[in-house]
C-alpha cells in the first residue's frame, strides 16, 4: 500500500511552482495574479533576452585592419570565408623610399549558412580585423541572403561590445575594439 | 546476487513459471516491434528491434548508426583547433567535457602542460558541463516513466548553468574553449559570484527532483528492481560512469586516473549504490549532480591566479606519436586515441565513447522485461545518440 | 419549468438536446483551456498559449479549426469501417453520459430513476471504442495500447461502481436528483444548515472514485494505453484531424462528466446552503454552482495527472484488484452497518 508522504510532497512541489508562477509579487500585492512576470519563459517576439557580451552571434569585420592574409579563410573548418584581394602599389612611407605593395580587399564574404560559429577565424586573425558580436536576429527567408558581404560585415561592427574586464587573479590584458 | 530480497526473487520466479504454463497452453506467437528510430523515448535516432511475447521482451537488439556523422574521418582532414570545434558536438549536452580528453592527449604528445589556472578553470567548466548534462537526465527520466513536469524544471534550471557557460566561453552548447596549452580566454568579471549563486539554485533543483521523483512511490515502483545489472556483468560489458557506480563498482577516473586537471586538489566523494537497478542509476546521478555543485564551489574558492595559456607556438604542429587519454565524462568514460605524424592535424583519432559501450548491454538486460520497462531501462542507462554514433 | 412556459414534449426535448449538444464541446473547451493549457503551464513555470485571444482563450477553437482542415487519412491496412466508427463510439458514450447530469432541480435532460446505474453502464461503452481503435489501426503500438486499455478500463470499472454503492446506500436511491436532495435535506448530528454532503462520511468512497475515474479517463498515473513515451499515442496513434478531435473531446468531456458525477454524489450537486430544494432560482444558479464544484474536482484530477509518473500495467492491475476493490468492499460494509445502526 503506498504511503502518502512521497506522493503528497510531489503534489506540493507542483502546486508551489504553480503558485510562484501565478502570484510572483511580494509584499502586499501578493494575491494579484501576474503570470507574465512569474513565468520563467521569455515571450520571444515581444520580449527579448540579452545574451552575454561574449556570445557568439555574428562576426564583424573591421576592414581597415584586414590585409587579406587569408589566415581566417584557411583555418575555417567549413571553408565558409571567401576572400579576394589584389595588390596595389602604395606610396612609400618616407620620401625617397621604395613603393610598397599592399593588399587591397575586394571581397570578404562569410557564408553564415555554413558557419559553425566556432570562432577560429576571429582567434587566428593577426591584425585584429574580426570581432564577435552577440547579435543573433539575422535569419533570412532565402539561404542565399545568408552570405554576408564586406559592407554588411562592416555594419556589424557597430554592435560589437567592448571587451569586458577579467576576474581577479587573471593576467590577461583587456584588448580594445577599434572603432 | 543483488539487492532484491530472497522472497521477491522467489515470487518473481514463481510468476515467470505461471506465465510459462499459460503460454504453453495458449501457444501464442511472437511479435516484432521496432522501438524505432523515430520515437520520443530513445534520445535520438536509435532503433531497438524487440521480439515480444505479449508485452514481454524475448530479445532486444539495438541498431545504431542512424546518426553517424563520420567524426573520426573528419578529424583526419582537420587541424587541431578545427578538430576541437567538431568534437564539441559528440556529446552535445556535456559540451566542454568532450574537448578535454582530446586536448589532453595532444598536450601529452607535445609535452606541454597547461598552467594551474587553466587546469582549474578547465575543471570548473568540466563540472558545469556535468551538471548541465545530468540535470537534463534527472528531468528526462521523469518523462520516460510518465511524469511530464520534472523535465520542465530541469530545462529551467539547466538554463542557468548554460548561461554561465555562455558568459565565459561565448557558446551555450558548443563552447570550443579548450586550446592546446590552456584556454582561449579568461573568465569575465563577476563570473565567480554568479556561478556560486547558480550552484545554490542547482542544489534547490536537486532537492525538488528528490521530492518529485525519488521520493515518489510510483517512481520507485517503476524503477526499483528493473534492469538489474550485477557488477561483474557491468564490468564485462564495459559500462562506465554512473551505470557502473550504480552497480556497486567504486571506479571514477577523476580520482583513479587523473590526467592532470584539478580534481586532486579538492576533496570530494564518489557515490556508489549496491543495487544495480534503474533507481540506483537515477539516485547515483542525482548525488553526483549535488556533488558537482559542491565541487564547483570549492574550485571557485581555490582558483589560483596566473596565466591561462602556456607558451606554445602560434601554428601548432604536434610531434609524431600516439597518446590515449580518457576522462570521466558525464556519460561515462570518454577517451581519445590520437595518432600524430607531426602535421598540423592528427593522422587518426579513435574516439572511445561511453554510450556506445553502455548500450551494448541492452540485449542482456532486456531479456524478459515488459515493454514499459524497456523504456525505463533505456532512460536510466542514459545515452546520447551523438555519443553512440559519432 | 412547465409552469413558466407551456411547452409540448417534443419542444422541450429539442431544447434539452440542443443545450446538451452545445454544452459538451463548451465544457471540454473550458476544461482543456483552464487545466491542460493554463494550469499545466503554470505548474511548469511557463505561460501556456497566450496569443490567440485574450490570455489564449481562443486557442482551442484555433486548434479545432486546425484539426478540421486536415486531410482525412487512414492507414492502408486498417479496417476502414471499424477505424472510422471507433471515435464515434467513444464520443457517443460521452454524450450519453450527459443525459443524466443534473444542473438544477429541473435542468436535466432526462431524470432517470436508475440515474447513476445508467451513467456507470454507459461510461463503460468507451472501452469498446478504444479496443476498436486499437485493433483497427493496423499498428502494433495501437494494438498494445488498445489491449492495455481493455485490461485497465475493465479492472477499474469495479472500484468505480463499488465506490458509488456507498453513496447509493447512504442516499437510498439511484436517482441523481434524489441523491442531491438527500444531501440537501440531510443533517449532521441534527444541524441542517449545510445539509449533509456525502464527502464527510464517504471520504473513502470519494478517494476510490477519484482514483478509478483517473484510470477510466486514462490519465497519468494510469495512462498506459496512451503512454506517450512508450507507445507514442497508444490507441489513437493513427488518428489525425477530425477523428483525433473526437477522441480529444471525448476525453475531456468524460472528465467533465465524471467530475460532475463526483460533485453530485459527494459535494451536494447544484444545491447550496440557504436555498430550498424546489426553488426555481436554483435552475439558474445551479449550473454555476455545479461548474464551480466540477472545476474543483477536475483540478484534483489534473493536478495528479501533471505530477505523477505512470504505473506499469501489471502494477496498475495489482493496485486495482488487491487494494482498491477490497477497500471499496470494506467501505460498503461499513456504510451499510452505519446506515442500519444510526
Amino acid at each position: 500500500m503506498p504511503q502518502m508522504p512521497g506522493l503528497i510532497k510531489g503534489l506540493g512541489v507542483t502546486a508551489k511552482t504553480a503558485g510562484r508562477t501565478l502570484f510572483p509579487k511580494r509584499g502586499w500585492k501578493t494575491l494579484i495574479p501576474a503570470p507574465q512576470q512569474g513565468a520563467v519563459t521569455v515571450q520571444y517576439p515581444h520580449e527579448k533576452e540579452a545574451p552575454p557580451d561574449r556570445a557568439r552571434g555574428v562576426i564583424a569585420l573591421h576592414e581597415e585592419n584586414c590585409t587579406a592574409c587569408m589566415l581566417c579563410s584557411r583555418s575555417c573548418p567549413d571553408w565558409c570565408i571567401y576572400i579576394e584581394g589584389h595588390k596595389v602599389k602604395a606610396p612609400p612611407r618616407r620620401a625617397g623610399g621604395k613603393a610598397r605593395t599592399v593588399n587591397k580587399l575586394d571581397r570578404f564574404d562569410i557564408d553564415y549558412a555554413l558557419c559553425m560559429y566556432c570562432g577560429i577565424c576571429v582567434e587566428v586573425c593577426p591584425f585584429d580585423a574580426l570581432f564577435w558580436s552577440p547579435e543573433y536576429e539575422y535569419s533570412e527567408p532565402r539561404i542565399a541572403d545568408l552570405l554576408h558581404d564586406k559592407d554588411r560585415l562592416g555594419e556589424w561592427m557597430e554592435t560589437v561590445p567592448d571587451f569586458e574586464d577579467y576576474e581577479s587573479g587573471s593576467e590577461q590584458k583587456v584588448r580594445k575594439v577599434p572603432r | 546476487m543483488t539487492a532484491t530480497s530472497d522472497q521477491a526473487q522467489r515470487a518473481y520466479v514463481a510468476a515467470q513459471a505461471a506465465d510459462a504454463r499459460v503460454n504453453v497452453e495458449l501457444d501464442t506467437g511472437d511479435m516484432t516491434l521496432n522501438i524505432g528510430p523515430q520515437h520520443p523515448a530513445t534520445h535520438g535516432t536509435l532503433r531497438i528491434a524487440c521480439q515480444l511475447d505479449g508485452e514481454q521482451v524475448i530479445m532486444a537488439e539495438p541498431i545504431m548508426g542512424y546518426m553517424h556523422r563520420g567524426y573520426e574521418k573528419l578529424c583526419e582532414v582537420r587541424t587541431y583547433p578545427q578538430c576541437t570545434t567538431l568534437i564539441n558536438r559528440i556529446d552535445w549536452l556535456g559540451s566542454f567535457a568532450n574537448e578535454v580528453p582530446f586536448i589532453l592527449a595532444a598536450e601529452q604528445l607535445m609535452e606541454v602542460e597547461a598552467p594551474p589556472r587553466a587546469q582549474w578553470i578547465r575543471t570548473i567548466l568540466f563540472e558545469l558541463s556535468r551538471i548541465a548534462n545530468l540535470a537534463l537526465f534527472l528531468g528526462d527520466m521523469g518523462v520516460q516513466v510518465g511524469a511530464l513536469t520534472p523535465v520542465f524544471f530541469a530545462f529551467r534550471d539547466r538554463e542557468r548553468v548554460l548561461n554561465q557557460i555562455e558568459a565565459a566561453t561565448g557558446g551555450r552548447f558548443h563552447p570550443n574553449f579548450d586550446r592546446i596549452g590552456g584556454l582561449k580566454d579568461d573568465l569575465p568579471k563577476g563570473w565567480i559570484d554568479e556561478t556560486r549563486a547558480v550552484m545554490a539554485k542547482m542544489r534547490g533543483f536537486c532537492d525538488e527532483m528528490e521530492d518529485l521523483l525519488v521520493g515518489n512511490e510510483i517512481f520507485q515502483t517503476r524503477c526499483r528492481g528493473v534492469g538489474v545489472i550485477p557488477a561483474d556483468v557491468a564490468l564485462g560489458y564495459g559500462l562506465s560512469g554512473a551505470n557502473l557506480r550504480a552497480s556497486g563498482v567504486d571506479w571514477d577516473l577523476r580520482r583513479d586516473a587523473n590526467p592532470g586537471l584539478a580534481w586532486n586538489e579538492i576533496d570530494w566523494r564518489v557515490w556508489t549504490h549496491p543495487d544495480g537497478d534503474s533507481f540506483a542509476r537515477y539516485w547515483v546521478r542525482l548525488q553526483e549532480t549535488r556533488e558537482a555543485t559542491y565541487m564547483v564551489e570549492k574550485l571557485l574558492d581555490g582558483l589560483p591566479g596566473g596565466p591561462i595559456m602556456a607558451k606554445v607556438p602560434r601554428i601548432i604542429k604536434v610531434p609524431a606519436g600516439e597518446a590515449y587519454v580518457s576522462t570521466e565524462n558525464p556519460l561515462g568514460e570518454m577517451g581519445y586515441y590520437v595518432v600524430s605524424k607531426g602535421d598540423l592535424g592528427p593522422f587518426r583519432v579513435k574516439i572511445r565513447t561511453p554510450s556506445f559501450n553502455n548500450i551494448s548491454i541492452v540485449p542482456w538486460v532486456m531479456k524478459g522485461v515488459y515493454v514499459p520497462d524497456v523504456i525505463t531501462i533505456l532512460g536510466s542507462l542514459y545515452f546520447i545518440l551523438g555519443d553512440i554514433d559519432r | 419549468m412547465n409552469e413558466l412556459l407551456a411547452l409540448v414534449y417534443w419542444q422541450e426535448t429539442a431544447i434539452k438536446l440542443g443545450v446538451a449538444l452545445a454544452v459538451i464541446p463548451t465544457t471540454s473547451l473550458i476544461l482543456v483551456y483552464l487545466f491542460l493549457f493554463k494550469m499545466m503551464a503554470f505548474m511548469q513555470s511557463r505561460l501556456g498559449p497566450n496569443d490567440t485571444g485574450p490570455y489564449g482563450s481562443l486557442q482551442l477553437i484555433a486548434e479545432a479549426i486546425k484539426f478540421l482542415q486536415k486531410e482525412d487519412i487512414h492507414p492502408s491496412q486498417a479496417d476502414r469501417r471499424v477505424f472510422r466508427m471507433a471515435p464515434v463510439v467513444v464520443l457517443a458514450s460521452t454524450f450519453l453520459l450527459y443525459v443524466v447530469l443534473p444542473a438544477g432541480p429541473d435542468a436535466i435532460v432526462e431524470n432517470l430513476d436508475t440515474g447513476i446505474f445508467y451513467a456507470m453502464a454507459v461510461s463503460s461503452l468507451s472501452v469498446l471504442g478504444i479496443l476498436m481503435a486499437g485493433w483497427a489501426s493496423a499498428n502494433k503500438y495501437a494494438l498494445l495500447g488498445g489491449l492495455r486499455a481493455a485490461g485497465q478500463l475493465i479492472a477499474y470499472e469495479l472500484p468505480l461502481i463499488l465506490a458509488v454503492m456507498g453513496v447509493v446506500i447512504q442516499a437510498g436511491t439511484l436517482n441523481l436528483q434524489g441523491i442531491v436532495v438527500a444531501q440537501a435535506t440531510g443533517e449532521i448530528f441534527g444541524w441542517g444548515a449545510i445539509g449533509h454532503p456525502f464527502i464527510l462520511t464517504q471520504f473513502v468512497g470519494l478517494f476510490i472514485f477519484l482514483i478509478a475515474a483517473q484510470a477510466e479517463l486514462t490519465q497519468t498515473p494510469f495512462d498506459m494505453p496512451v503512454a506517450e513515451t512508450e507507445l507514442v499515442g497508444g490507441f489513437h496513434i493513427e488518428y489525425t484531424g477530425f477523428r483525433f478531435l473526437l477522441f480529444f473531446m471525448a476525453e475531456f468531456g468524460t472528465a467533465f462528466a465524471f467530475s460532475a458525477l463526483a460533485s453530485v454524489m459527494f459535494l451536494g450537486g447544484w444545491w447550496i446552503p440557504g436555498f430550498d430544494v424546489d426553488d426555481n432560482i436554483l435552475n439558474i444558479l445551479g449550473p454555476g454552482v455545479m461548474l464551480g464544484k466540477i472545476l474543483l474536482i477536475a483540478f484534483l484530477i489534473f493536478w495528479v495527472r501533471f505530477t505523477y509518473p505512470r504505473l506499469r500495467e501489471d502494477q496498475l492491475q495489482k493496485f486495482a484488484w488487491k487494494f482498491l476493490i477490497p477497500l471499496s468492499l470494506v467501505n460498503i460494509v461499513l456504510t451499510g452497518v452505519f446506515k442500519v445502526v444510526f
